[in-house]
């Protein structure tokens, strides 16, 4: 069967979730590779040459993170971030719920490349059952002497565990997501230090994402030349795109990164329900800057230099579908809502800045709104950009100042005729 | 120790192996899980004693399951049913599906039914965005999502749930 799929293998492979099937097909042997046969270096820099980058939206070059660690302070630390909340975004689930192993075995080869003797897998709470799955996985790898002392003979050691977030977004930042794991609030740290020089308890830390870990065994086993035959030159290899909203055909696809949006959406995702035109595309979920679709953006490919050349990020390729119908101010509500419920609280611009935005855009869409509430919006979103520790803050001004540059109209109509406001 | 540590001690010790000895304090939210799985909240003597445990105090714990939505510290009902209304959610009918559960249950988002059996919760995304409407449900058990979903599947669950849940004329219950 020709090989569709590499990181969604499950939908070529059944049963690929059984350990014994994933050994069948391959599975561990890049571990073994890394451990019997290559230093960690000789990893690390197997995986920067192929230039993969972080799939959890960052786009940041895995195998430089790695090189990072700071070498003069023990223990290391890997942490998987499962934590996976983005609106749009339900990839990392698909991964470790139906090609669990190809996961677990990048987190392992990870964990060698930096020498790490634990690896913590953070879940997002919701995750419940991943998370009890997962554990069951490991006892199995733990039973085939896949995970545990002196493997394959060495004197390597790894144990893999699997820990709960309890329902907040910001633990998908990195800081966050660390001081989660330390049994804190998640706020973001300041940084410097990054996570390779200061991460968890203090120690050098790699945080990678779910679907960036499930790439490396494929690295490893074939290598980085063969690797970098897929997507673009800066952005080579797979990526799985989460495609939803007013599409006939959501899910995740996986694809090569620089596939254009028209071929995602009209080809993969089946086109606009009702035969009704598309009006707009976030591509990176609820943090996007909204891009119209016009025919240049339609035919732009998906890859981390193309789309900021349009106007947007690429970042975890979450790419929401909206059609002629939708209001753009009622959708910008939804989108400032989520991160005013969403701001930790740490940084004032943040905690101030969307609480305001949320209440100016109630305001605007339940038909209340003046002329004036859209200039004091759109200074309120530029005012917090830039001003806090995380992302946070800056994503949450992406749909507004986006939409109110790219569909201002949308808003002045709920300004001008104040009986079309939106139900609900 | 303490009451909730002999209450579980084995399970307890099984979550504390999982950090290094002097980081204890990373099983806060697994002990967390643990007493609302008791309560179906986290009363204020659990949080006593996990921070106890944990050698924190106790205003650390409680600032830790404020922060969280999953964790509660006020009783709700049996089931909290949480329905994702997020803009991919909303664009597949989540806000009209949140609405009909609404009317067909007669209590706002955020309330309990009168029985104590349903607490309805509008929350942010749960990662099932291609199969809006969604909503997981919350026990002290832990999560089941519940996909595809429309309002007479919705009720459905709900009638097989409050079956389960009153009495009998023998006077068995559950």
């Amino acid at each position: 069967m020709p090989e569709k799929h590499l990181l969604l293998r499950h939908r070529d492979i059944p049963d690929i979730h059984e350990l014994e099937v994933y050994r069948k097909h391959g599975g561990f042997e890049a571990f073994r590779k890394a451990v019997t046969q290559m230093t960690p270096d000789e990893v690390t820099e197997e995986v920067k040459k192929s230039g993969l980058r972080g799939r959890g939206g960052a786009g940041f070059p895995t195998g430089l993170k790695w090189s990072f660690m700071d070498k003069k302070n023990w223990p290391h630390y890997v942490v998987a971030n499962a934590d996976e909340s983005e609106p749009g975004t339900f990839k990392d689930r698909e991964i470790m719920e139906r090609n669990p192993f190809q996961f677990l075995e990048g987190v392992a080869i990870a964990a060698y490349a930096v020498q790490a003797n634990r690896a913590y897998i953070y879940l997002r709470g919701e995750f419940w059952q991943i998370a009890a799955w997962l554990d069951r996985k490991i006892a199995e790898m733990e039973a085939a002497g896949l995970l545990g002392d002196n493997l394959f003979g060495t004197d390597y050691s790894l144990r893999i565990y699997t820990h709960l977030g309890a329902g907040a977004y910001i633990c998908g930042e990195e800081t966050a997501l660390l001081e989660s794991l330390e049994g804190k609030r998640g706020q973001p740290r300041v940084r410097p230090p990054f996570p390779p020089s200061y991460g968890l308890y203090g120690k050098p830390t790699v945080v990678n994402n779910v679907e960036t870990l499930t790439n490396v065994p494929l690295i490893i086993e074939r290598g980085a030349d063969w690797y970098r035959t897929m997507g673009t030159e800066k952005s080579p290899g797979p990526k799985v795109f989460s495609l939803s909203g007013h599409v006939n055909r959501p899910g995740n696809y996986e694809l090569p990164l620089g596939t254009t949006f028209r071929e995602l959406i009209f080809e993969h995702g089946g086109g606009i329900p009702g035969g009704r035109a598309i009006k707009a595309i976030l591509p990176a979920g609820a943090s996007s800057a909204i891009l119209p679709a016009t025919d240049e953006v339609l035919d732009t490919p998906m890859d981390y230099e193309s789309v900021p050349k349009v106007g947007s990020f690429l970042g975890s390729a979450s790419v929401i579908v909206v059609d002629e119908t939708v209001d753009m101010a009622w959708l910008v509500r939804k989108t400032v809502h989520f991160f005013k419920h969403e701001s930790c609280g740490k940084c004032t611009p943040c905690r101030e800045g969307t609480y305001w935005m949320d209440k100016l855009m109630e305001k605007m869409v339940e038909g209340r709104g003046t002329p004036e509430d859209l200039d004091i919006l759109y200074d309120v979103a530029k005012q917090i950009q830039g001003k806090c520790l995380c992302a946070l803050g800056d994503f949450a001004t992406m749909a507004v100042v986006s939409g109110i540059e790219r569909f201002k109209q949308d808003f002045e109509l709920h300004i001008r005729m104040p009986a079309l406001a939106h139900e609900g | 120790m303490n009451a909730f540590y002999e209450r579980h001690k084995e399970e307890i010790e099984r979550i504390l192996a999982k950090y290094p000895p002097e980081h204890k304090r990373s099983a806060m939210l697994p002990l967390l899980y643990l007493a609302q799985r008791d309560e179906g909240y986290i009363t204020r003597e659990a949080m006593a004693q996990i921070a106890e445990i944990l050698d924190v105090s106790v205003t650390e714990v409680d600032g830790v399951v404020g922060f969280y939505t999953l964790l509660h510290d006020k009783p709700g009902g049996k089931y909290r049913i949480q329905v994702c209304t997020d803009l991919p959610c909303a664009l597949r009918g989540a806000e009209q599906f949140l609405h009909q559960l609404e009317e067909a249950l007669g209590i706002k988002a955020g309330e309990t039914t009168p029985d104590g059996l349903i607490t309805l919760e509008e929350v942010m995304c749960i990662a099932a965005c291609d199969k809006a409407p969604v909503f997981q449900v919350q026990t002290g058990e832990g999560l089941t999502y519940y996909e595809n979903m429309d309002l007479e599947k919705t009720l459905a669950l709900i009638a097989e749930w409050r079956k389960k849940h009153t009495k009998t004329p023998e006077g068995n219950s559950s």
